[in-house]
């Protein structure tokens, strides 16, 4: 049932004037009808974050959801994950989520997908307005940075065409911490370019877990990376099978006992073998509650977006501090590739020679090593011999084609140099110009 | 800022002809391996060897043969199993050599710090192989993950070379595990 007024609030940002706004903003009652008819926005996650972001997004007038998560329903989910009941432990996330979402807002599409992001192909990605994440892995993120970074095209001069831009919002909890931040490939910081943001995993040296243990976690390492090699080598160890845990944490205990430390439990043990840190619920809300206004202020324009990264500590107190965060010009994902023109008929050893005598290029390349994609075309070093063949092969055989991205990589560079190629039209005309 | 209100029928039409020219996907992590790949330094007795082809980087086997000291004369092969999130995941090593070795235990765990607690994105495959190498060199009895052997190198060093040596030649049984011959 559609109550009356349901969207009142909404229409008071979408339909006056103010200083806030975002450039370009008009106000147009159509801005509604957009966000409720033909936007689509594709929500990665179902969990802590997810169940709120969905909750969110259709209580803010987002029409047309999709949900992706490859997750079943778990009971500890339920304490936090409020779309989720007792008899749906089990279930498919994003079926359940979906389900619900639509029982509780009318007018709300949500489609769900009960896969892995890696799944999908990249046209299933291009289809969305907005991205938004509510993942709890670096490696997940990732991925989807990359998606998104791979439909942003620069011109000539190395700026990003707007049009293509596939705007991301992310957002991520850990206990009482949480952060926000929005990625417009090209043109803003993405994962990658901040990458070391991101504070390397506690891990205690083997010789500490092997000679001088000193806490429960030391225990429980020892009995995870060490016993479970010796005494059931060969099998491949499973975070998630009880029996497997349970043996852990078993041997762990046995360990603790031997060096008189106390605390190892069942629960410590997952803890500290799936790197848990316990989820808060209110912390998962306030970040997809920053997430969803950035994500309908992109679609509208109706407020000027975050710059670009927004924490939140929740530990002492409420704390925020919103950072614009910089682009890495030389970052693999999202740096444009120097457009570089060859013809197909050129061997990748003239083209190489081609890149060192390009006044530009050529001062920051000596021996300079090619790759498209994951096929390495020629390689210095180790792998010389492995690739030496394709040097008399044509670049047009090489790759894919006018406009494919070749990264080359020199000991003069820091990075990967992302080259564009372009292969001149066909024909040249009359006057012999090549474009 | 973008307004996508206006600009989404020009969206939807590029959309469609804009995957046409890319390149095979690939990680990030491997991307970076590209890079290690081509820069990779080995000294004198050690090779790399790729089971799954040029193109797949993410597995190699490297293999030492250590030209001085304790272990020299034998051969030391190690399994590289690298994640998609490296560099950010240090390289998951282990040694495929049975070695009577103070920080390396029978089951191949080898204890060196850019393994684990220090590894950093900065480091590289070379790094770590220049680590494998001086841990040849120079066996640490301090951090022991084997620690009879750590004993009897800090309490008798001319007994453990003999015994390192003794069982890369002819094979030998020290501490009551038998070590093949790597030669």
């Amino acid at each position: 049932m559609e109550l009356a007024g349901r969207w009142c609030d909404l229409d008071m940002l979408l339909t006056r004037q103010g200083n806030l706004v975002g450039p370009g903003f008009e106000p147009d009652p159509a801005l509604r009808e957009f966000l409720q008819e033909d936007c689509r926005i594709l929500c990665v996650g179902a969990g802590g974050l997810g169940c709120e972001l969905l909750k969110d997004l259709a209580l803010s007038g987002f029409g047309n959801i999709d949900v992706i998560d490859m997750d079943t329903i778990d009971v500890s989910n339920l304490n936090r994950q409020f779309l989720f009941r007792m008899k749906d432990v089990g279930k498919p996330k994003a079926e359940v989520a979906a389900e619900r979402v639509m029982a509780r807002v009318a007018g709300v599409k949500v489609t769900p997908h009960f896969c892995r992001i890696e799944e999908k192909p990249i046209e299933f990605y291009s289809e969305f307005h907005v991205i938004i994440l509510g993942l709890d892995s670096l490696e997940a993120r990732r991925y989807m940075n990359q998606v998104a970074c791979s439909f942003v095209e620069f011109d000539a001069a190395g700026s990003p065409d707007p049009s293509t831009i596939k705007p991301m919002v992310d957002g991520g909890t850990e206990g009482f911490k949480g952060h926000a931040r929005v990625i417009l490939p090209g043109f803003t910081p993405c994962f990658d370019c901040t990458l070391w943001l991101f504070p390397p995993q506690t891990k205690f040296p083997l010789c500490t877990l092997a000679e001088t243990p000193r806490s429960a976690a030391h225990c429980i390492e020892y009995a995870h990376l060490i016993q479970w090699d010796r005494e059931r080598s060969g099998e491949e160890f499973d975070a998630d099978s009880d029996e497997h845990m349970k043996w852990v944490y078993e041997k762990a205990l046995v360990r603790a006992k031997e060096y008189g430390i106390p605390g190892v439990t069942f629960q410590h043990t997952q803890g500290v073998v799936k790197n848990i840190i316990p989820a808060i619920a209110s912390t998962n809300a306030i970040v997809a509650a920053a997430c969803t206004l950035e994500a309908l202020k992109i679609i509208t324009m109706c407020s000027t977006g975050m710059n670009n990264y927004m924490m939140y500590v929740g530990t002492d107190g409420v704390y925020t501090h919103t950072a614009a965060y910089e682009k890495d010009p030389a970052c693999q994902m999202c740096s444009p590739g120097v457009p570089f023109e060859v013809r197909p008929d050129m061997t990748l050893s003239q083209v190489i020679e081609a890149l060192k005598a390009d006044p530009q290029l050529g001062r920051q390349l000596n021996e300079p090593s090619i790759s498209y994609g994951a096929t390495n075309l020629y390689m210095r070093g180790v792998l010389e011999q492995a690739t030496r063949d394709n040097l008399e092969k044509t670049i047009g055989e090489l790759v894919g084609g006018d406009g494919s991205v070749i990264q080359v990589n020199d000991r003069k560079l820091l990075a990967p140099l992302r080259v564009k190629l372009r292969f001149p039209a066909e024909s040249a005309d009359a006057n012999g110009m090549v474009h | 800022m973008i307004k996508l209100f206006s600009v989404k029928e020009k969206q939807k039409k590029e959309a469609a002809s804009a995957n046409g020219a890319k390149g095979v996907k690939q990680s990030a992590g491997e991307l970076r391996l590209q890079k290690d790949m081509s820069e990779l330094n080995l000294s004198k007795g050690t090779t790399i060897n790729f089971p799954e082809g040029k193109d797949k980087l993410l597995i190699f086997d490297i293999t030492l043969r250590p030209q001085e000291g304790i272990y020299k004369g034998g051969v030391f092969n190690f399994s590289f199993n690298i994640s998609t999130s490296y560099p950010h995941d240090a390289p998951k090593v282990k040694c495929k050599t049975k070695v009577y070795h103070p920080n390396i235990d029978l089951e191949g765990n080898i204890c060196l710090n850019i393994l684990r607690e220090d590894w950093k994105p900065v480091l590289s495959i070379n790094s770590v192989i220049y680590g494998l190498e001086y841990l040849f060199l120079d066996p640490n009895p301090e951090d022991p993950l084997n620690k009879e052997a750590a004993a009897m190198l800090s309490n008798n060093a001319r007994q453990f070379e003999s015994s390192v040596q003794a069982s890369i030649h002819r094979g030998a049984y020290i501490d009551g595990n038998y070590f093949p011959p790597c030669k």
